[in-house]
């Protein structure tokens, strides 16, 4: 019925949007939507790295990131400028020194536009193996650090008082971050990455009362976006990764109605 | 006071934090045994958070030397905000950092009396219901060490005293330690075992008496402080229950 391209986007998109369901709502409960962006602007880089070095993309993306986002928790912690500041100086450092090495790549020819938003057609079989096993390997490192993360998103300090080592777990969620943003490069893009992270998580934020459930509603309203989005950008030719993240807003403007029945039913 | 088990949980040794091109605490050293109720008191930014803090860990580069010598550790922070993003309920920070069974969340609510509350989120407590929820939380799995940073702010009158009750009956009946923090002296000087009176430094310490009676806590406190003793003394012969009627002793 459908190509066998159209399948492989699919299942890449199921996967992806099982993983960012749960690291999306970290995002959103730490406020680290600026920092997803950080991360996958330096993304640039890590691609043209690999098309220089002539490695996995994935693997480049996810070398390059982590590195970035272990310099960053060491910078917060050395100097004396605020975390946003960091934050923009990061992005836009990583993402000018892409751009020049991209320059320097003149022989070889590749879609920039497929890179920043996502292309269906791209995606082949190994990456439909990259997607799976690095997404389970992340949901399981998660789910091992559940407790403190969560813990240490709340309270920092009591979470530190009480013996959880919360700086150790941040590094790791942090690591996990660079890892989501490298397997989803393909079929979201660069640029949306953040997008397809937080969003799901705000439209559970809306409909859920606590946090066991608002990641499974992220995970379903993920799901739901990235299925929409596939079909809608086969229907009408649009890139991926702008059609998901269309169908997410769509979702997320669903849920708000939600609230303000809610919110009427109150008074 | 005859304590039995004289166990030492945890001992602070000539701790110091510099930060920000000054002394927040220097030169302080105390200890908390098993069963014992260890108050620190001082004025606004003489480091009495900072000190606790300290002991628990949660300062790095410090001065000086902390032994821990248990890992069952409850503490009671000074402040505490959950935003509106992170959805949670009271039984969702019950299990927070520690595993616990539906019954022993109920029993801790019920200690502090807000069992009621269990399903409500934490974002829509009052400030007195919220500092329950923590001290609930904190006692919820008998810990050898209990750190109370000033436990009873915004809770009503009548509440503040039963709450200092209970904690009083948590360190008979658990037999942990507490360090506890806090503006109200007859409290401390009532039901504490070792006051340490702080002031960037140990300004003094010792029994409460021998504290009340000490020059300079006079002098840090004011004249009024140190009639604060012979008041609670007077009122020795009785006690309050938690709807504020008089019990007295038999």
């Amino acid at each position: 019925m459908f190509d066998d391209f159209f399948i492989r986007a699919l299942i890449a998109g199921i996967g992806i949007a099982l993983v960012t369901g749960p690291l999306g709502c970290f995002i959103i409960w730490r406020r680290l939507s600026f920092f997803g962006d950080t991360l996958s602007h330096s993304a640039l880089l890590g691609v043209t790295i690999a098309f220089f070095f002539e490695l996995n993309i994935a693997f480049s993306v996810f070398l390059i990131s982590s590195a970035i986002a272990l310099i960053l928790l060491k910078l917060q912690k050395t100097t004396k400028l605020p975390g946003d500041a960091l934050l923009g100086l990061l992005a836009h450092s990583s993402l000018a020194v892409g751009l020049v090495v991209i320059g320097f790549l003149t022989t070889i020819r590749f879609d920039i536009m497929g890179l920043l938003f996502g292309d269906i057609l791209a995606v082949n079989e190994i990456d439909l193996l990259i997607i799976w096993i690095g997404g389970a390997l992340i949901l399981l490192i998660l789910k091992f650090i559940w407790k403190p993360l969560f813990a240490s998103t709340v309270n920092h300090e009591l979470a530190e008082a009480e013996g959880m080592n919360p700086d150790k777990v941040n590094a790791i969620f942090t690591v996990l971050l660079a890892a989501i943003i490298a397997i989803s490069i393909k079929i979201v893009g660069l640029l949306l990455i953040t997008g397809m992270l937080i969003m799901p998580a705000a439209m559970a934020r809306n409909v859920s009362n606590n946090p066991t459930q608002m990641v499974k509603l992220s995970i379903i309203g993920g799901l739901l976006s990235v299925i929409i989005g596939l079909f809608s950008s086969l229907e009408i030719n649009t890139p991926s990764g702008p059609s998901i993240i269309t169908a997410a807003l769509v979702l997320f403007c669903l849920t708000l109605i939600k609230i303000k029945n809610y919110s009427e039913l109150k008074k | 006071m005859n304590k039995i088990n004289s166990e030492t949980l945890i001992k602070v040794d000539n701790i110091g934090l510099f930060k920000n091109d000054k002394w927040l605490v220097k030169g302080v050293s105390l200890e908390v045994k098993r069963g014992e109720i260890v108050t620190l008191i001082g004025p606004n930014g003489s480091g009495k958070t900072t000190t606790a803090k300290i002991a628990l860990g949660i300062h790095k580069n410090i001065e000086g030397k902390v032994l821990r010598f248990t890992d069952k550790v409850g503490y009671v922070p000074q402040k505490i905000s959950v935003d509106w993003t992170l959805p949670i309920r009271v039984v969702d920070f019950m299990l927070l950092t520690q595993n616990l069974s539906d019954e022993e969340i109920i029993n801790a609510l019920k200690l502090t009396g807000v069992e009621h509350l269990k399903n409500n989120n934490l974002s829509n407590l009052s400030g007195g219901e919220f500092q329950r929820v923590l001290i609930a939380r904190a006692i919820a799995k008998n810990p050898d060490l209990l750190v109370l940073d000033e436990p009873v702010q915004g809770v009503d009158f009548k509440g503040e005293i039963s709450l200092y009750e209970l904690i009083k009956e948590i360190s008979d009946k658990v037999n942990c330690g507490i360090l506890l923090i806090s503006h109200d002296l007859h409290v401390v000087m009532s039901s504490t075992d070792y006051v340490v009176c702080l002031n960037g430094h140990v300004c003094c310490s010792g029994t409460p008496q021998s504290v009340a009676n000490n020059n300079k806590y006079q002098e840090l406190f004011g004249d009024r402080a140190s009639t604060i003793l012979s008041v609670y003394e007077h009122k020795h012969d009785h006690t309050h229950s938690a709807d504020g009627t008089i019990k007295r002793k038999q």
